[in-house]
């Protein structure tokens, strides 16, 4: 059960969330006892009462790692008193392109995250947990229902737990293939049986959330957080990484380095360079072009950000953000044009359809990269795309729309000569080593022609 | 026992299991885990498989159909016995998913987002499936790949095209769906 060990790079002496690296089978529940698992419940349960559980968590600085990176001990204060039932639901939809954390966590140690949803519960007095997996999760689904199993077996989960008087139920919901899910109000919805699309704020879940009762949503990342902080401390906690960033993150790492994986790293302490050069370096050890620190999502870094530091504010200054730490690396192999090309395709993909700017600028926008890359591109495309791009900017309903700006306008920005050249080199339709995906895709026809209205025709994606 | 009352009769325990998660008054969230047994059950999201769900949820029938539609994981047309789900999103086509698709289209003699004539085999291209330090990845079935190669996946659809093959994934691939 449960095969996701992709990465075993030890880069701690000992890991804060990644403990799989440190222990072997901390999955398994007699491991996770024997290694201090389900003590800070205990602590919890029997020293503290809610309150003091919010109270170590706002200390300890911890910020959401979904993306957003709110104070997480903050969220959990917005509930509203004497309203009840409460609710807590777990972000697991992880669906950013580049990121692979959560899925090493439910894998690798997924009693760490039933105890800080337990810890959760406590904390804002929630009697029913929801674990919102994405659906491509059947299997980790699989892994982390048998250890829920095994907490209730073993009463730290159910009715009057461990003798304290509180009721707590965990269970497991598999959304069935949408990026927008991720969103926390569009993943209310989908939880709701509806479509996942985002709902206006405010109100916030925090006062109306799942059925219209408070809720806290929180990150998987996130609340494997919790259990280390509220057994040590927030003192102990905030050993590691900065004042305005403190405590570890797991950076992921894919794309063109040796040794792509996971990385948990102190905030704040290392470099982008660092991090590529314990991923082994770039294969080949290429040039890097670019490095994308949020996935598709965050607006590209071109290689003379390298030396910047690892954590939310280095990396805003920097001209990007931080988000879920999902780092694809580029090197000078790679044609922008494509790289651009694949993240529009996904936002156009994965665009919920509900606001006009996201819904027609995704797709627009494709179309414009499918004509650039089929080799029929003009200059004036690329000011096209810009302006295609700010139309959406600011105008969109949620985030999507706004981060689907992101690869279209930063990678003009800091790679234009390289759009004009390509688009100077593949005149006329010239054929290129990209003619057998874009047939695929249905832009481009055997002979090399565009086809006109393909975007919007059921492709390989759709059945 | 009438067409659409297939799941009522065969799965009556894990539909009670589902509905127990949520409360009495919020039975629609059980939409898409009752999607998901009822695709096994019928093989696809047919009409009467949307049917059956929308009288256990008490809901429209279009309701139920929206939801079919919105999600890249609930099939609306008849798929193969085994979906083979490739990912062609930046980080593995960084490391060589869009050659790889290639070689799976012409393994299987089909292009992405078709079936095989023998309804064995459905090929599609999926977006980001959060595995891209094991790129290329795939789902079979909503079983992972890691890791995969031109060879492997020859292996593996040999293997699964003979169905009296001793392979290690087909059997993995047999297992039923729990509820979840």
């Amino acid at each position: 059960m449960g095969g996701y060990y992709g990465s075993k790079n030890k880069t701690m002496e000992q890991h804060v969330l990644l403990r799989d690296v440190d222990v072997p089978n901390i999955r398994e529940i007699d491991v996770y006892l024997a290694h201090d698992g389900y003590a800070a419940w205990r602590k919890a349960l029997t020293t503290m009462k809610p309150d003091d559980v919010i109270a170590v968590v706002k200390d300890s600085g911890l910020r959401g790692r979904g993306g957003a990176g709110f104070p997480t001990g903050v969220k959990w204060g917005f509930i509203p008193k004497d309203v009840f039932p409460r609710y807590v639901v777990v972000n697991g939809d992880e669906s950013e392109a580049g990121t692979f954390k959560d899925h090493q966590i439910i894998d690798g140690n997924p009693h760490q995250l039933i105890e800080g949803i337990l810890l959760t519960c406590y904390a804002v007095q929630a009697n029913v947990a929801y674990v919102y997996l994405r659906g491509e999760f059947y299997e980790p689904a699989k892994t982390l229902q048998r250890a829920i199993d095994e907490a209730y077996a073993r009463g730290f989960v159910g009715k009057n737990v461990l003798g304290s008087g509180f009721d707590v139920d965990i269970h497991i919901h598999l959304g069935a293939g949408a990026y927008i899910c991720g969103e926390e109000t569009a993943l209310l919805s989908s939880l709701e049986g509806q479509l996942g699309q985002p709902r206006l704020r405010p109100p916030f879940p925090a006062v109306q959330g799942l059925y219209a009762k408070p809720t806290v949503i929180n990150n998987v990342e996130t609340l494997a957080n919790v259990p280390p902080i509220v057994l040590h401390g927030a003192q102990w906690y905030r050993q590691f990484g900065t004042e305005k960033s403190p405590g570890t993150k797991i950076f992921c790492v894919s794309g063109r380095v040796k040794r792509p994986g996971n990385y948990e790293l102190p905030l704040g302490k290392y470099t982008i360079r660092e991090l590529i050069e314990m991923a082994g370096g770039t294969i080949d050890n290429r040039p890097v072009k670019g490095v994308l620190p949020a996935g598709s999502s965050a607006p590209i870094l071109p290689a003379s950000a390298l030396d910047t530091k690892l954590d939310y504010e280095s990396l805003q200054a920097a001209g990007s953000i931080l988000g879920s730490a999902s780092f694809v690396i580029l090197d000078d192999t790679v044609n922008i044009v494509w790289a651009a090309r694949k993240m529009v395709r996904f936002f156009k993909h994965e665009s919920c359809g509900k606001c006009t700017p996201c819904r027609e600028g995704t797709y627009w926008g494709l179309r414009l990269y499918d004509k650039i890359l089929s080799g029929h591109g003009t200059r004036e495309d690329i000011d096209m795309i810009a302006e295609v791009a700010s139309q959406m900017s600011g105008k969109c309903f949620c985030l999507l729309g706004e981060f689907a700006t992101s690869p279209m306008l930063s990678t003009i920005k800091h790679f234009r000569e390289e759009y004009e050249a390509f688009i100077a080199a593949h005149q006329g339709g010239r054929r290129n080593g990209y003619d057998d995906e874009l047939i695929r895709e249905g832009v481009i026809d055997e002979a090399g022609n565009l086809i006109v209205g393909h975007v919007g025709q059921k492709t390989a994606h759709h059945l | 026992m009438e067409a659409h009352h297939l799941l009522r009769e065969k799965r009556t325990s894990e539909i009670e299991a589902i509905l127990a998660k949520y409360p009495p008054e919020r039975k629609r969230s059980a939409i898409m885990p009752l999607l998901y047994l009822a695709q096994e059950e019928y093989g696809y999201c047919s009409p009467e498989a949307m049917r059956e769900v929308a009288e256990i949820l008490d809901l429209d029938p279009t309701e139920v159909k929206s939801i079919v539609g919105f999600y890249t994981m609930f099939f609306e047309h008849p798929v193969g016995k085994y979906v083979i789900d490739v990912c062609d999103d930046l980080p593995c086509a960084l490391r060589g998913a869009d050659q790889f698709v290639s070689h799976c289209e012409r393994k299987l003699g089909i292009r992405a987002g078709q079936t095989t004539p023998d309804g064995k085999f459905t090929l599609r291209t999926v977006m980001c499936i959060a595995a891209c330090d094991r790129a290329p990845v795939i789902q079979v079935n909503r079983v992972y790949h890691y890791d995969m190669t031109e060879e492997a996946f020859d292996r593996l659809v040999d293997a699964l095209a003979n169905e009296n093959g001793t392979g290690e994934a087909p059997n993995e691939q047999k297992q039923g769906l729990d509820v979840l």
